[in-house]
């Protein structure tokens, strides 16, 4: 399976969700696919963004947030995984784009490709709902499910070690970042609204 | 224990005065008054940490996702966070409010505190992190409210340090 492709086949469900992605590959992948106000992308803090996903699900429990991971970013915050299931946000579906390489720094190995398995990390962790996928349609199903469970679940998506050939995107950070609180608070204010 | 309750108190209130609903800890022994506050106010979200570099993470979701928040954790917790305090807070321009227990100063007693209380000035200093002492009960809701204040307006880290002299009843 590739990443790619993997975007691509649950894109239209990201139009009612609220993401949060990991630098590199995954940002570039998933701008390419078309921006929308309620991606942010973390150009950095390789770890945070499972981190960010809680905060904003613990904050906006009407929101559904889903997390774009990967395995090296994980690998960095293995204990925000304890952390997330301590809390256990019924809104927060994690993703994992496991492709068992730090590809946007040279493709060298992490430690799942020696066996690390990071789905029964998440499960042993505590998070209530985990599994590892292989092919596409199986993700799909998978994400699928994840979104309709209405329960904490870390998805692990084995994907293959191929990415787009620049990660640089027109879109500055701060632009994002910006637009994304915009659109958070705004959609705030239409709830509100009587 | 001889952790101040009336200076934790004064702490946690004046961080319910700048609207503060969600708090990220990871304990320490000055700490534990105002995590237990924390924890038995319905209205506080608390979410204890496994590591303090997440609290940036959960604050940089929260301030996008339109809450205020605030960080509990040592001066070790703050050395362990400066990537994620540079790469994603500073980075993207995002508020911190950082409660810093100041160990390894002046009167401290264990040994194993001080190389970093002798590192915590110089490294807020050369991350250009603006900071503050509390110390003195009489000063605690001022400089609470103005550092709130400020993070907010410079969409930036502030520091506040907790020191011994607030935080310890020899």
């Amino acid at each position: 399976m590739l990443r790619i492709d993997a975007l691509k086949a649950i894109y239209g469900h990201l139009e009612r969700c609220v993401v949060v992605t990991i630098m590199g590959a995954t940002a570039a992948e998933l701008q390419a696919l078309g921006h929308r106000p309620n991606f942010f992308y973390l150009q950095h803090a390789m770890g945070l963004a499972s981190s960010m996903g809680l905060g904003i699900a613990l904050s906006r429990p009407e929101l559904k947030v889903v997390v774009f991971d990967g395995d090296g970013s994980l690998l960095m915050n293995l204990g925000g995984l304890t952390t997330l299931a301590r809390y256990r946000p019924r809104n927060l579906v994690h993703v994992v784009f496991d492709n068992e390489s730090l590809l946007s720094v040279g493709g060298f190995p992490t430690a799942t490709s020696t066996g690390s398995d990071l789905a029964a990390i998440a499960a042993a962790a505590g998070v209530p709902r985990t599994a590892t996928v292989r092919e596409l349609d199986e993700f799909v199903a998978a994400f699928e499910q994840a979104l309709e469970a209405n329960e904490l679940t870390t998805l692990v998506a084995k994907v293959e070690a191929k990415g787009p050939a620049v990660f640089v995107t027109d879109l500055p950070l701060l632009e994002n970042r910006f637009q994304f609180a915009r659109y958070l608070k705004e959609l705030a204010r239409a709830e509100s609204a009587p | 224990m001889p952790v101040s309750l009336a200076g934790s108190q004064l702490i946690y209130d004046a961080l319910k005065g700048c609207g503060v609903t969600l708090i990220s800890a990871l304990p320490e022994t000055w700490l534990v008054h105002l995590i237990r506050m924390a924890e038995e106010d319905p209205a506080m979200t608390l979410v204890r940490l496994a590591k303090e570099e997440e609290g940036v993470g959960i604050s940089a979701g929260a301030h996008l996702a339109g809450v205020k928040s605030a960080m509990l954790m040592q001066n070790h917790g703050f050395l362990q966070s400066v990537n994620g305090i540079v790469s994603l807070a500073r980075l993207y321009r995002i508020p911190l409010l950082m409660l810093i227990s100041y160990r390894g100063e002046f009167g401290e007693r264990d040994p194993w505190q001080t190389e970093g209380g002798g590192v915590t000035e110089a490294v807020l200093g050369a991350l250009s992190i603006p900071w503050a002492r509390l110390e003195e009960p009489g000063h605690v809701a001022s400089r609470v409210r103005k550092a709130q204040t400020l993070a907010e307006s410079s969409l930036k880290p502030v520091a506040l340090l907790l020191c011994r002299d607030l935080m310890w009843e020899e």
